[in-house]
């Protein structure tokens, strides 16, 4: 078992979205129900509304231009993030504890270049001799360094030349499931004595057509304007709205935390996750089971904020786990945090995990996302918050934030 | 627990029980393994698909599992399969789809190529261009079957429902060091007691036009293309760069007090894992070695193992300029005036660099290494780089008395894992 020093504690959060950049402007803007509201661009990728980023000003926390030119967008959303979490965790700038910081990432591909791309397309119905042209096509005008901007691993890489974090170095991928897996990872070794600090996150550009063909192969996007929230679309087709999110976490022993004298904004209760192979009621069976490992009290009221994407049939399967909720006597106020930032693939449970610990460290909660059911105006002063992830083909996940101890 | 079952920090010992390879040399260990002592190459002119225009045009690829048509996906999760396969079966754990423990796989980049951009883009509307038309096309929903394709957790759903793995599979990405972060992963998991066993798969098969091409423009393959078999020449003077390969490699885990009780074989012990990040660029290393070396000690001390008990090192051992030197001074730091007697050899030699796999595929010869005392060589080892001081057990396999190894792994990004395998618990 592991003793009190060995909790796993959120001492740094970076988070950007659509909404904007920080804990402050986030909770300012999503804890007042006039201003809960998502900000969308149905125009630039239509038939496909996106969450679009918040101007950032990426100089401000990648401030040399040659690091800038050699990523691609989802590096830099991540890496600004990154450096947000480092600094609001007091570490930016401290080489002593960078050169221990370990990282922990979730990531897909990077983006591909568009321009090129649709340059080889437009030729490729009329050559014949399509491979052996294309070829010199590729050698001549993919970017030398595009392969670096692509990388799964290299938004770690970019944390580290950019912040100097050089400890352990590990990336999951697997869509929404990295997410999880790079938190599950970090606690877990955070709870064996095996690290005091690690940097936990992920990026996602959804602004990008590349991404939007991927989702749009296993029919996962929502294309119904006018925009709806995530409970709200099943009638319409079903469907993610995707968003740009860059979310990151500090986490680190509570002991280490103690230390250098910092309180921690919540501790990691648990994160627990499955893997069914979806058949009917499989993703809401598998919810059951997590949940019940977490042994949250009876005539409790439970923040919730659930990962739902839209996605049809896993958003009803997830509905109708939060039903189960209400019949076994806890009373779940639930926010679906997809309605207002996108559904952000992997940085999704991350950016869910950054603002259940936001509301946990001002004391309150959100007001709804959404004006549909399982949405209600209850409200809520959590002591835990429950946050969910269901993966939009694969995954089922969950885990609990709590105040620190 | 039994005692003698834990390591120094109390920690549980992780044995191997079961191991598997696919390489352009062959399929399964037994083949693979004589190629590899034989001093064999497994590289080859590239004939998947047209090379003219290119610099490079030979690769280890593999081609003779019938994965028709070629896709980076089909050909990475059969592989993976093939290895998986050996590994479970050896390792005699569990029932038919039912293997009791953790999968951790390393998969390459999981994404559309060209053939498939075309097919979309023939099939949509002539009007439209670019990704309009391709994401037009995608609306009617005949690609599905491409999902699989663009999907990172496809491979390791697919292996999880043939073998039957427990909980959430892990897919991972540490550039060429994946293979071995696997295997940090399983032993971790194994020593949290998250899980009694473990399968640590590594996959790669991205020789495609974009594939190598990208390569190609970092100016990290060799043009040695004539012959084939002589481009990969790691630690040699003349050496230009890495052979792109492909290739899968699977290692079973287990605790050792279950592969105990159970009564399995023992194949090896893990003995312990380590890795450090570096921040000096994305696709070298810091000049002075700081965060290779970091890696090695931090490796050492996880292992608890001193350098004088190191018998052989299954090096990185890329045949770039960069990493062969890199490696030989790092090693230097770690082995001091015993450097030269330490035999480190490199199996990219003969089956060139598999990328994402290569950890995972160097640890299986490993494992051989310590079971049989066979060193295989460093082929192509015709002009030394004087620079490198260091006993590449030159172009024919040696015999020796091998009880712990050392395997290297390093990647872009600043990846660095090492891990130390050995024969017996010591």
């Amino acid at each position: 078992m592991s003793d009190g020093s060995r909790r796993a504690c959120i001492t740094g959060i970076g988070l950007v979205s659509s909404l904007g950049e920080g804990i402050e402007a986030h909770w300012e803007r999503l804890s007042n129900p006039l201003t809960a509201t998502p900000e969308i661009d149905e125009k630039r990728f239509s038939p496909y509304p996106v969450h679009p980023l918040a101007p950032v000003a990426f100089a401000q926390q990648i401030p040399r231009t040659t690091d800038q030119r050699q990523m691609e967008r989802w590096q830099r959303i991540g890496t600004y993030a990154a450096g947000l979490a480092l600094a609001d965790a007091g570490i930016a700038g401290d080489q002593e504890l960078l050169d221990r910081t370990d990282l922990s990432i979730a990531a897909g591909n990077g983006e591909r270049d568009i321009t090129f791309d649709e340059q080889v397309l437009a030729r490729s119905d009329r050559s014949a001799e399509f491979e052996a042209a294309l070829n010199k096509q590729l050698m001549t005008g993919l970017r030398p360094t595009l392969y670096l901007g692509q990388l799964s691993n290299l938004l770690a890489a970019n944390i580290s030349i950019v912040h100097g974090a050089t400890g352990a170095s590990r990336t999951f991928k697997g869509e929404e499931m990295a997410g999880v897996s790079a938190v599950e990872n970090a606690t877990a070794r955070i709870e064996s004595g095996e690290a005091d600090l690690v940097l936990v996150g992920g990026a996602f550009n959804a602004e990008r057509e590349d991404i939007l063909l991927a989702c749009e192969l296993e029919g996962s996007l929502y294309r119904n304007a006018p925009y709806k929230s995530v409970w709200e679309r099943r009638e319409h087709g079903g469907g993610a709205v995707l968003g740009s999110v860059g979310a990151f976490l500090v986490i680190e022993s509570a002991s280490h935390a103690r230390a250098r004298g910092r309180n921690p904004y919540a501790q990691i209760g648990a994160v627990r996750s499955d893997w069914t192979r979806r058949c009917p009621a499989e993703a809401t069976a598998a919810m059951a089971r997590i949940f019940e490992a977490f042994a949250i009290p009876p005539d409790s009221t439970l923040a919730v904020l659930s990962g739902a994407s839209g996605i049809e049939p896993v958003t009803s399967e997830e509905r109708a786990f939060i039903a189960q909720l209400r019949t076994s006597a806890i009373r779940p106020v639930v926010r679906a945090f997809g309605s207002v930032l996108g559904h952000a693939r992997e940085a999704h449970f991350l950016a869910g995990v950054a603002l259940a610990t936001i509301a946990i460290a001002k004391g309150g909660f959100y007001p709804p996302f959404s004006p549909a059911s399982p949405e209600d105006r209850d409200d809520v002063r959590p002591e835990h918050v429950l946050v969910t992830t269901l993966g939009s083909w694969r995954g089922e996940a969950a885990g609990i934030l709590a105040r620190a101890e | 627990m039994n005692r003698s079952y834990v390591d120094s920090r109390g920690r549980p010992l992780v044995a191997i029980t079961g191991a598997g390879v696919v390489t352009s040399l062959g399929v399964g260990k037994k083949q693979n393994w004589e190629r590899l002592v034989a001093g064999q190459s497994g590289i080859r002119p590239i004939t998947r698909f047209p090379t003219d225009g290119l610099k490079t045009t030979i690769a280890g690829t593999v081609d003779d599992l019938g994965v028709e048509p070629y896709s980076a996906y089909e050909l990475a999760s059969t592989m993976a399969e093939i290895a998986a396969a050996e590994a479970v079966d050896q390792a005699r754990i569990g029932g038919h789809r039912d293997f009791p423990g953790a999968l951790i796989i390393a998969t390459p980049p999981s994404e559309l190529e060209w053939p498939q951009l075309r097919d979309i883009h023939n099939a949509g509307d002539p009007e439209l261009s670019g990704y309009a038309r391709l994401l037009a096309a995608a609306r009617q929903g005949q690609f599905g079957a491409l999902a699989s394709h663009i999907r990172f957790a496809a491979i390791a759903d697919r292996l999880m429902e043939r073998f039957g793995t427990r909980g959430t599979p892990l897919t991972i990405c540490t550039a060429c060091a994946s293979g071995s972060t696997t295997i940090q992963l399983g032993v971790e998991a194994i020593r949290y007691g998250k899980t009694d066993a473990a399968l640590c798969v590594g996959t790669d098969a991205t020789v495609h036009p974009e594939g190598l091409v990208r390569f190609s423009l970092l100016s990290a393959l060799s043009t040695r293309n004539d012959p084939p078999q002589k481009a990969s020449r790691p630690f040699c003077k003349s050496r230009d760069g890495f052979v792109m390969a492909e290739g899968a490699g699977a290692l079973v885990l287990e605790s050792y007090a279950a592969a105990k009780a159970r009564g399995a074989t023992i194949l090896g012990i893990v003995r312990g894992c380590g890795e450090k990040a570096d921040a000096y660029h994305r696709t070298r290393s810091h000049p002075d070695g700081r965060a290779m070396i970091g890696a090695l000690r931090r490796t050492l001390a996880d292992a608890d193992t001193e350098p004088g008990e190191i018998d052989y090192v299954n090096a990185h051992g890329t045949s770039t300029p960069e990493n062969d030197k890199m490696e030989c001074f790092s090693l230097a730091a770690i082995f001091g005036e015993r450097l030269p007697h330490v035999p480190i050899s490199s199996n990219k030699s003969m089956v060139g660099h598999t990328l994402i796999a290569a950890g995972s595929v160097e640890a299986v010869f490993t494992v051989q290494t310590l079971q049989t005392g066979v060193i295989p060589p460093t082929i192509n080892y015709d002009d030394p780089d004087p620079a490198l001081a260091i006993d590449a057990v030159p172009n024919v396999s040696r015999t020796a008395d091998v009880r712990v190894a050392l395997s290297n792994s390093f990647g872009f990004g600043g990846q660095n894992v090492c891990v130390v395998f050995s024969r017996d618990l010591l």
